[in-house]
This record gives structure tokens, C-alpha cells and sequence, in this order.
């Protein structure tokens, strides 16, 4: 586990850097995300290379057990932040209701949007490709 | 009674205490979002929030205490952002197989979005900047915030709204996407982190791994789009 956190934390570090450095509008962590992303497919690329020359848990599916047990538990990561906000709604408190109001039929909006192109799109490509 | 308030004294300034306290309220949530059979209302995120700013109100302590020991969940965010590749990678050929509807989606959805956010807001009176502040509402906090602040709005405010629809969309991505009979996983998936952000994204990975695979190609793509198209559409409103 240490040795697959090490990773992603390498591939966060490089996506920071990288952000910083070229001053992309684009948080380092999503950068890091298409590091990692790289690794995976380099590393089934050249398996014999990797399973000679990479740590083991790397290559033994703990790697991808870490990381699934990280978004596994996604919504935890959110309360620090979430519990800051209950702290600040004052900041909406002048215009409460009206935001509230766009807030509310503004994601509905594009949920919906979102949701019914995609079906569109998919359903002209492949009448018959909707998995699960 | 002096022995027992010197203990708390130092407790509740102690990381330990408030890491804790999180670790816990997660913990009640996870359950109550298990008893009620994953139901919408009891969104994990929502509960778990509330459960820590009661906490917070009742003993009286900063906000600023708090992260002390938050901070370590907190920074978690990151590496999580960056553990999308796994599924992603899991789930590529699904994925490949996805890109027109996926970019499509993208593109139409960033833009109702920001638009609808905007024309509403101006509709309803709320002051332009207020307004501009509200336009990135559907990414991640640190886009957002980033965002409205070279656009010379406020950043907090800009944070608390991103909260607040990741809130909204979390819990209303099921019912909606039931009331319009969209059953494609994928669909369902990328909308919520679309409009939603990592809340969205969360909420998703609950449901399924496809889902949650599809919310987190949606919230890098969008948070990219979004820090594009509102410079723009500000532009629009002088």
C-alpha cells in the first residue's frame, strides 16, 4: 500500500509541477491523474519489463486496490471542506432565496442536458450499446 | 469538574480530536445512507456535514481548529483525483467505445450550465457579480475558485455555490435520472460528475464503478471547458 501511495503522490507531485510550471489553468491532481494514467498503460505495454524492473505491488493488482479504495470512500473527503462552507452561508445570506432558486434549477439543467445528449449521441452511434 | 475541562482543553486542540470527530461522522452517514438503502436524501457528504458543523456550533470551535485535524482528510482530495486512472484504465475500452456521446455531453452540458446559472441569475436581480461567481458553480472548488478570482469576483463565494450544487446534484442525480428513464450507466455517471463535480462523482462510484468511471472523465473534462468558456461568457454580460 505505501509503495502504490508513493506513486500516485509522485504522479500528484508531477501533475503539480507541471501546473505550476506552465501555469495551465488546470489543477495539478487531474494532471497527475493522466501521469498515473500513462504508468498503467506503459506498464501493460512492456509487462516483462515492468514485472522485472517495478516494485511488486505495482504489478500485482495493490496498486489498483489502493486507489479503488480511495474513491471507495470519496464522500469522507468532501466534510472537511463541506463542514467550512455551513461556516460561510452567510456569504449567500443577502441573496438566499434567488440563489438557491438557480442553484437548484441550474443542476437540474444540466444534469438533464448532460444526461439526454449523451443517450442521443450513444443511441444514434450504436442503437444497441447501452451496457448495464 | 477542572481536571475533566483541562482534558478537553487540550484535546480540542489536538489534530487527533477532530480527525477523529470526521472519521466519525463519516462513519454515522456511511450507516444511515446503508439503513435507508442508499436513498438520495441521505447523501454520506450531506450527513457527515451536517453531523461536524453541529459538533463544531455546539462546542464553539473555529472553524480553523477543525482543519487542524481535518487537513489530513482533506488532503486526500488530491490522490483521489489522481486514483481516476485506475478505473479509467480499467474501463477503457467501455470508454473508447463512448467518446462521441461523451464529448457531445460535454460540450452541451458545460454550456447549459454556465448559461442557464448566468440568464437565471441576471433574471432573478442577483448582482453581476454575484452572478460571476455562480457561472463555474459545476467544477471543482480549487477550478472554480480560480476562476472567479482572475474574473474579480469572490472566491469564497465562488466556493460555497461549487458546495452547494455538488449538494443539490448528489442527491438529485437519482431521482431525476429515474424520472427521465435514463437508464445508461454511462450517461447517468457523466452527467453527475459534469454538474456535480467530485460530490457528484462520489455518489456515483456508490451506484457503480462504470458510473463513477464516467463522473470522473466528466469532472477533469468540464473543469478544463469551464475555465474556457466563462471567461467568455462574462464577457457577454460587461
Amino acid at each position: 500500500m505505501i509503495v502504490s501511495l508513493t506513486l500516485i503522490l509522485m504522479a500528484q507531485l508531477v501533475g503539480e509541477a507541471a501546473a505550476r510550471g506552465a501555469g495551465l489553468p488546470v489543477p495539478g491532481p487531474l494532471i497527475g491523474m493522466a501521469v498515473l494514467l500513462a504508468f498503467l498503460g506503459l506498464r501493460d505495454r512492456a509487462t516483462r519489463l515492468s514485472e522485472r524492473v517495478l516494485p511488486r505491488p505495482l504489478v500485482d493488482g495493490t496498486l489498483e486496490g489502493t486507489g479503488k479504495g480511495l474513491l471507495a470512500h470519496l464522500s469522507l473527503l468532501f466534510v472537511p471542506a463541506g463542514a467550512g462552507i455551513v461556516g460561510r452561508l452567510d456569504v449567500i445570506a443577502a441573496h438566499g432565496l434567488a440563489i438557491a432558486v438557480v442553484v437548484l434549477v441550474s443542476t437540474l439543467l444540466t444534469l438533464a442536458a448532460t444526461a439526454l445528449t449523451f443517450v442521443a449521441v450513444a443511441r444514434r452511434m450504436a442503437p444497441r450499446d447501452d451496457p448495464r | 469538574m477542572k481536571g475533566d475541562f483541562a482534558v478537553w482543553v487540550y484535546l480540542s486542540h489536538t489534530p487527533l480530536l477532530w480527525l477523529t470527530v470526521t472519521l466519525l461522522a463519516y462513519g454515522v452517514a456511511e450507516r444511515v445512507a446503508l439503513a435507508t438503502d442508499r436513498h438520495p436524501l441521505a447523501n454520506p457528504v450531506l450527513v457527515a456535514i451536517v453531523l461536524t458543523a453541529t459538533v463544531l456550533w455546539l462546542t464553539g470551535t473555529p472553524y480553523a481548529t477543525y482543519f487542524e485535524g481535518a487537513q489530513f482528510v482533506h488532503f486526500l482530495l488530491g490522490p483521489a483525483t489522481v486514483a481516476l486512472a485506475i478505473p479509467l484504465y480499467e474501463y477503457r475500452a467501455t470508454v473508447m467505445r463512448a467518446l462521441v456521446p461523451m464529448l457531445a455531453a460535454l460540450v452541451v452540458g458545460s454550456l447549459v450550465g454556465i448559461v442557464s446559472a448566468m440568464s437565471l441569475g441576471l433574471m432573478l436581480g442577483i448582482p453581476r457579480d454575484v452572478v460571476v461567481a455562480m457561472s463555474p458553480k459545476s467544477v471543482t472548488t480549487g477550478v472554480a475558485m480560480g476562476i472567479v478570482e482572475t474574473l474579480g469576483g469572490d472566491p469564497t463565494l465562488a466556493a460555497v455555490l461549487v458546495m452547494l450544487t455538488g449538494m443539490t446534484g448528489g442527491i438529485l442525480v437519482t431521482p431525476l435520472m429515474n424520472r427521465l428513464r435514463i437508464e445508461d450507466r454511462r450517461a447517468r455517471g457523466f452527467a453527475a460528475g459534469l454538474a456535480a463535480h467530485g460530490v457528484g462523482t462520489a455518489r456515483a462510484f456508490q451506484v457503480s464503478a462504470v458510473a463513477g468511471t464516467f463522473a470522473g472523465i466528466a469532472l477533469g473534462l468540464n473543469a478544463f471547458l469551464t475555465a474556457i468558456l466563462v471567461p467568455v461568457a462574462v464577457g457577454f454580460l460587461r
